[in-house]
């Protein structure tokens, strides 16, 4: 456009924004994305969790089919979505606001900080699940 | 950062210090002040949630109807709902180009945050009040 003829006068010139499908993924772009892909998720695990309250509060009937429905395949599939998500999305979101705290920018520190939160993530999702069946079971 | 002779504000916009939204960092202060407050009641949601699952009702009602519970089920509902409802609007700003979809998108994700934190609010006032 109009810019482009101008680049050449412009003294000082900016750098372009690489185009996604030609830049390799790395580590923490790809953090990035999930970040916000893990955010959108959870918003909509709000709207469970609303029902599963509401549902509390409307007697046995209403509270004894949500919970039929977190029971069956389809329902602790969203919910072992929904624990990954939360997970990745708390300890990433703490790695956001180290970086808001101006600390932990280094490439090497960022990457390290990364793997941190995927280990963080499976660990977590393990460690809940494990309890939860249990606990689950014995109810 | 940048030096100022490479700015794109002009003086007035950079002495006002609001940026294009005029609303300056309150979106973004927000959005932390949020995050913060959620780190901890998640985490105690979480081994709430855990430690109730597959539970009869009457056990969760014990759970949630006890005060503590509920004052910190109504701080968790409401900062969830508001850092949902601050995060959704930036990616809707990031992806969608169109300004009267952009605006109608913004607008319905304010009012379902809205509706849906209400449903919630009131059920978790329900069982404290022995609903």
């Amino acid at each position: 456009m109009a810019a482009d003829s101008k680049a050449s006068a412009n003294p000082h010139p900016r750098p372009l924004s690489p185009h996604l499908q030609v830049y390799r993924p790395q580590i923490t772009s790809v953090l990035s994305i999930t970040h916000r892909a893990t955010g959108v998720a959870l918003a909509v695990g709000t709207l469970m969790l609303t029902c599963w309250l509401v549902a509390a509060a409307a007697g046995e009937a209403a509270f004894n089919s949500v919970n039929s429905f977190l029971g069956s395949t389809l329902g602790r599939l969203l919910l072992l979505g929904w624990s990954v998500a939360l997970f990745y999305h708390l300890a990433n979101g703490i790695r956001h606001l180290f970086w808001d705290a101006g600390l932990g920018f280094e490439l090497k520190a960022a990457e390290r900080s990364g793997w941190f939160v995927i280990a963080f993530t499976a660990v977590a999702t393990l460690l809940a699940w494990s309890i939860g069946l249990a606990v689950a079971g014995g109810n | 950062m940048a030096g100022q002779d490479k700015s794109l504000r002009s003086s007035l916009g950079r002495v006002r210090g609001l940026g294009s939204a005029k609303d300056g960092t309150s979106h973004w202060w927000a959005q932390r002040t949020t995050a913060i407050a959620l780190v901890p009641l998640a985490v105690w949601f979480v081994v709430g949630a855990i430690a109730h699952a597959g539970a009869p009702l009457a056990e969760v009602k014990g759970w949630l109807g006890h005060p503590v519970t509920a004052v910190l089920m109504l701080a968790l509902v409401v900062a969830m709902f508001q850092h949902a409802r601050l995060g959704l609007q930036v990616v809707v700003e990031d992806y969608v180009h169109c300004e009267a979809l952009k605006i109608a998108s913004v607008l319905a994700i304010n009012g379902a945050a809205l509706l849906f934190g209400g449903f919630a609010v009131f059920s978790i006032l329900k069982l404290a009040f022995g609903g």
